[in-house]
């Protein structure tokens, strides 16, 4: 399949879109265990780095109303995803390219699952893939924070390294940070440029 | 009846849940293990494992979970359809919002400053995947003892490959589950 090139989603290239959707997002949920932050570097580097259909920031800004809404975060996210590249059908496509998997994987699961969790081999995959999965979200890491060191923008990198502070080392609950950057962000707002935010 | 509990069951798990799947595994039990008694505390425990070896989101894995051990696949069904159903609901609306006014001094200020935090806690995230790849579930210690080295060479391994020849990450990572079985099975 050949991949579209920067910004060249034509109309009657739809149905491919969809497919390229739904086969991203299903990949993605079929092989990445955890939270939503481990799946969404990789949906990240999908959909902004090879795929080239959103840019870092719009992206960024997408995890965090995903975030900031109730749920399954890899849903919201895809959700948001599908929608922002191919409208309600789009999000539609992802949504079910998100979930089939793990509905699909854990029915298989649950009806012999002293065996499977009993099994090396099994075990020795998982721990496998988990490493595969620690790389990529590496290189993910390394970019993004990159890219805000670069932006030099001195309360970026103070809000980045105290959020870092607060969820690894403090375990400060992830909404009271997310309210905390809302508030920020008003005032920068209102006080900084002497803009209202009306 | 059991369809309808499980669906209804889930929603509110979805509806509450805030902060990602670790966050919703209190209410997960809550609602499984003391109001409906689906699972025993222990079946829970095994949900728990489940959920974490397997790929996909852990509200899902879970739904899916309780769903077949209460109602064979059509429980699946209804369950994971109900933790689903709520927050695409509420994140269409948001999203409506979120489209509408994007361009607003005050959205976009917000938004400037959720972003590092957003880089903040897919670090964190990734730190914590890290640990447990290498040092399994008793995390990082000093202890080489603890440090699984098949793991460490696969990682190593998996970065230099993704940075210089930029190989499609769902790739490596099925080579790198092939490679911890075949490795396994041949020591």
């Amino acid at each position: 399949m050949k991949k579209p090139h920067k910004g060249m989603i034509c109309l009657d290239r739809k149905s491919k879109l969809y497919l390229t959707l739904f086969t991203s997002t299903f990949y993605i949920s079929a092989v990445t265990f955890g939270s939503g932050y481990v799946i969404i570097p990789i949906m990240k580097k999908r959909f902004v780095d090879e795929l080239n259909w959103i840019d870092e920031d719009e992206m960024l800004n997408l995890i965090a109303v995903a975030q900031s809404s109730p749920g399954v975060m890899t849903v919201n996210a895809s959700l948001l995803i599908g929608y922002r590249i191919a409208g309600r059908f789009g999000a539609f496509v992802t949504v079910l390219g998100s979930v089939l998997p793990p509905l699909v994987t854990i029915s298989i699961v649950s009806m012999f699952y002293d065996a499977f969790c009993d099994n090396a081999v099994v075990r020795a995959v998982l721990m496998g893939m988990q490493a595969g999965v620690s790389a990529v979200i590496s290189d993910v890491v390394f970019k993004l924070a990159a890219n805000v060191v670069k932006e030099k923008q001195a309360l970026s990198l103070f809000v980045m390294i105290g959020a870092f502070i607060a969820t690894f080392y403090i375990k400060i609950n992830v909404v009271l940070i997310i309210m905390f950057c809302i508030i920020l962000g008003v005032l920068k707002s209102l006080f900084v440029k002497g803009e209202s935010g009306n | 009846m059991d369809l309808l509990m499980l669906f209804w069951s889930f929603f509110q798990i979805g509806l509450f849940s805030i902060g990602g799947g670790y966050a919703a595994l209190p209410l997960i039990k809550n609602q499984i293990v003391d109001i409906n008694g689906w699972l025993s505390l222990d079946g829970f425990a095994d949900l728990v494992t489940i959920t974490e070896m397997t790929p996909g989101p852990i509200i899902i894995n879970s739904a899916t979970f309780v769903g077949m051990q209460v109602a064979g696949f059509p429980g699946a069904l209804a369950s994971t359809l109900g933790c689903v159903t709520s927050p695409c609901i509420i994140v269409s609306i948001i999203a409506y919002f979120y489209f509408k006014y994007k361009e607003l001094p005050v959205v976009k200020s917000v938004l400037a400053m959720l972003r590092p935090a957003v880089v903040a806690l897919i670090t964190s995230a990734g730190i914590s995947i890290i640990v447990l790849a290498i040092w399994g579930e008793h995390g990082f210690s000093l202890n080489t003892g603890n440090i699984n080295f098949i793991s460490v060479v696969l990682y190593a391994a998996a970065v230099f490959v993704i940075r210089k020849f930029k190989l499609n990450h769902i790739l490596v990572i099925i080579c790198c589950g092939v490679i911890g079985g075949v490795v396994h099975a041949f020591s």
